[in-house]
């Protein structure tokens, strides 16, 4: 069977042809299945956005083809359309996309375009207030009265009404404070374990992606450098740093502990597991 | 000597409004040539009491001083805004011109600087944040850190005696954040510039001289990054966090072991650890 | 997509034109238009269209360039030569058919209009593509700075017009993401009559404004921050000097208005 998504070969060149040509993607292959939460790292004009903006066909490749369940996702406008629905994309600041009078009437835009019926439209508004923690309440007032937390979830709330298969988040915890953050990544990692969807997670933060994600591709000037499970990837400090990411400080700490000598396992990223890590050294170190 | 007194300062937007003062009976000196870094929620007034500090809102009650001048003192107005800048959170909405050094020289234009004065004054600042070769460049083509470098730069330019600057970093990417943070740190250590950095990253305050933490309009912590970040569970009540590497040192003295809470660097906590399992 | 177009059209260099002071540029680009207008003879066109020729030349603009920015107006040009075409009552008749004649004065006043709109537009266009927009308007500046006395606000003016410039890329970049975050929640721009395509902009039309109000209200508080009280005892980092070579561009351009005077009184 044919993969959820499937990407070969995308190369993608910005202003082809003109003194601004700019290769933001080079031959990237990559590959998602149903159910993985797949963390995207890279920094700032490595090509992560771009690359998932041709994940529902909002950008064109320049050469390579993108593939849902096996089909393209450019064939017709009736498939790109299918597309925008199946792979839900939440941009950056997603809060300045609201437009609506009410909350309601934002988080149904996405179903409403869908063409879906008024009962089924209500049913998903309701469940995807639900999966970011809003308030039913607030489905009445109007998007521009909420906290900027609250503003956030309802822009989250309109691309999960769609019922995508994939859910794509571009920083989604950008700007907020750290209690803030962690409602937002308790409410996606709640949702990813009720649907059983793919996640695919964009950030910078290594320290947040590091605990939830079950796989990480890391990109470098529009390449995927590294592909993997997270203990796998911070076994690669050095790499990681020279290509401008910050890995997270436990494991910083845990590789200074083993450059002065300590065997202390490579691939170390949560306090739970450098705690395990340190108390085996005490219990290894008492039997010898 | 104090560069910023105030002194039982109340704030609140809309007194019908009912929401209740966001800054309550708030009393702090910030001592000239310091680094302070003023950490809390969103909502916890810290960018309120931030925008009292050059005297873009004034205190519904108690008093702000800025270099002995009360804030509410319209005749001082630019005198105080010269004395301490501020800079933003948001890097586009704070650039004016559309050329790097025509920016930097807003302030100083905006004071009466002379002509060839402006000129010395703007090269001295992009130099000292940096961002020299860039003063022919239009600014919406630079990277989040180069404009807010830029931002920066238009302030020293005005040769304040202290820069407030407002979440710099929050709409920044690692690297942005790390030009801004050494920049700033830069111009306290050479130009014995005072800063006040209002930030929701903790790792951003590990290297200020004084750390203040607010929570719903009032100081709860104030003291060295040495002295804060070990009331853990203070800072996690009020919906704040701890560095990782105090993270760790917590878990571990719970699990009995003896290990110091106020080795913030992750080359100290590497210390620490290497001392208790080495 | 969207940010490919180029706004300002400004053309760096450092040709004589580029450098000449932009007061010096607005006005000759006004005395142009005058003499334009003034121009009646074949002469005194082929006069005035040396003169363009020249300028263009010493610019290092490429005609291909200036030809560019003229399709944008080559319908208004056609209409109003066949507007002169046809409605001009000459007495040489050329062409008669139905209820149509065409004349030989027509045919002249078509070309001359075709002809005065297309050098009207060139010569305008040779101001924006040598002078930045900074420059532009800081001149527009200080030319009008004796209407302080009856009151206009000059300088705000001024101001305005230079932020607005400086925040046409930032909305721009704006509008082309809200469109794509719009997108991918099914919203459709292209299809549709007229009705449903206006509807369909309002989810981007919001956005852009609350945004665009945001934004403003953000940058007030920062030039404030920054000292900004009007423009009363502002000094400029850029001071315009009107330099030798500005002199004589402008004696040029009043010898140019003379010429043509003299060459309309003997009909030329």
């Amino acid at each position: 069977m044919a993969p959820l998504l499937e990407i070969r070969k995308l190369t993608h060149i910005y202003s082809q042809g003109t003194p601004f040509e700019h290769v933001a993607l080079k031959d990237v292959d990559f590959v998602a299945e149903k159910g993985e939460f797949i963390g995207i790292i890279g920094h700032t004009g490595s090509g992560k956005s771009t690359f998932v903006q041709h994940l529902n066909a909002l950008l064109k490749p320049t050469s390579g083809t993108v593939l849902l369940d096996g089909e393209a996702v450019f064939s017709s406008p009736q498939r790109i359309r299918q597309v925008r629905s199946r792979v839900g994309l939440v941009f950056q600041y997603p809060e300045y996309q609201l437009f609506e009078e009410t909350v309601r009437a934002d988080i149904a835009y996405g179903p409403k375009n869908m063409k879906l019926d008024k009962e089924e439209i209500e049913q998903r508004v309701l469940e995807a207030a639900d999966f970011v923690g809003l308030d039913p309440e607030l489905l009445d007032k109007s998007p521009f009265d909420l906290s900027g937390g609250q503003k956030r979830r309802a822009a989250i709330a309109g691309v999960i009404a769609m019922r995508p298969d994939i859910l794509v988040l571009d920083e989604p915890t950008a700007g907020l404070d750290p209690r803030g953050r962690e409602e937002i990544i308790a409410n996606i990692r709640r949702y990813h374990a009720r649907v059983n969807g793919t996640v695919i997670y964009i950030t910078h933060s290594m320290e947040d992606i590091a605990r939830f994600a079950s796989r990480l591709a890391v990109f470098c000037e529009g390449r995927i450098v590294m592909d993997g499970v997270p203990g796998e990837i911070f076994r690669h400090v050095e790499e990681l740093e020279r290509i401008g990411l910050t890995v997270p400080g436990i494991t910083k700490v845990m590789a200074l502990l083993r450059a002065r000598g300590l065997p202390v396992p490579e691939g170390i990223y949560t306090i739970h597991q450098a705690m395990d890590a340190l108390l085996g050294l005490k219990g290894g170190g008492e039997n010898a | 000597m104090n560069i910023i007194r105030t002194e039982k300062l109340d704030f609140e937007y809309d007194a019908e409004s009912g929401r209740g003062l966001v800054l309550k009976e708030l009393d702090l000196e910030i001592e000239e040539g310091s680094f302070v870094a003023i950490l809390g929620h969103n909502g916890s007034g810290k960018s309120t009491l931030a925008k009292h500090m050059n005297a873009i809102l004034l205190p519904t009650g108690g008093k702000v001083f800025v270099s002995g001048m009360d804030t509410s003192d319209e005749e001082r107005l630019l005198e105080i805004r010269r004395t301490v800048g501020m800079v933003f959170q948001n890097p586009d909405n704070q650039i004016v011109a559309n050329v790097v050094e025509d920016d930097v020289a807003f302030g100083p234009e905006n004071i009466g600087i002379p002509t060839a004065e402006i000129r010395t004054r703007v090269d001295e600042a992009l130099k000292a944040v940096g961002m020299y070769e860039y003063r022919n460049h239009a600014p919406h083509l630079l990277s989040g850190g180069q404009k807010q470098r830029v931002a920066i730069a238009g302030i020293i330019a005005m040769r304040p005696r202290c820069i407030v600057l407002d979440e710099p970093t929050a709409m920044l990417d690692p690297s942005g954040r790390r030009e801004v943070l050494d920049t700033v740190h830069r111009l306290n250590r050479e130009n014995g510039i005072t800063v006040v950095l209002i930030t929701h990253h903790m790792d951003e305050c590990i290297d200020a001289d004084r750390l203040i933490v607010m929570a719903d309009g009032a100081i709860i912590a104030d003291g060295s990054p040495r002295e804060v970040f070990p009331q853990v569970e203070l800072l996690r009540d009020t919906g704040m966090d701890v560095p990782a590497t105090v993270g760790l040192a917590w878990e571990l003295r719970k699990a009995g072991y003896d290990m110091p809470l106020d080795a913030l660097s992750a080359e100290e906590c590497a210390e620490a650890l290497y001392r208790v399992f080495g | 997509m969207l940010k490919d177009i180029t706004l300002g059209q400004y053309f760096p260099g450092d040709t004589l034109v580029h450098r000449l002071d932009p007061r010096t540029k607005l006005v000759m680009t006004i005395l142009y238009i005058v003499v334009l207008f003034l121009a009646k003879g074949p002469i005194s066109y082929l006069a005035v269209f040396l003169f363009l020729a020249i300028s263009i030349g010493v610019s290092r603009i490429r005609l291909k360039t200036i030809l560019s920015g003229l399709k944008p107006i080559l319908i208004l040009i056609l209409i109003t030569a066949i507007l002169n075409l046809l409605y001009n009552r000459g007495e040489t008749v050329l062409l008669r058919f139905w209820r149509i004649t065409i004349t030989l004065e027509g045919v002249f006043t078509a070309l001359t209009m075709a002809l005065r709109i297309v050098m009207l537009i060139a010569g305008t266009l040779l101001l924006t593509y040598t002078t930045s927009p900074l420059q532009l308007t800081d001149g527009l500046e200080q030319l009008l700075n004796p209407l302080k006395k009856i009151h206009v606000p000059v300088h705000e003016l001024s101001m305005m017009m230079s932020i607005a410039l400086r925040f046409i890329p930032t909305l721009i970049e704006e509008t082309d993401k809200i469109m794509n975050a719009q997108k991918a929640r099914g919203a459709e721009f292209d299809t549709g009559n007229l009705i449903q395509k206006a509807k369909a902009m309002l989810p981007l039309l919001v956005p852009l404004f609350i945004s665009a109000f945001r934004r403003a209200d953000e940058l007030a508080t920062a030039m404030e921050s920054r000292c900004y009280h009007g423009g009363e005892g502002r000094t400029k980092l850029k001071v315009l000097t009107m330099e030798r070579r500005d002199w004589i561009t402008l004696i040029v351009g009043l010898l140019m208005l003379a010429l043509v005077i003299a060459l309309r009184r003997l009909g030329l």
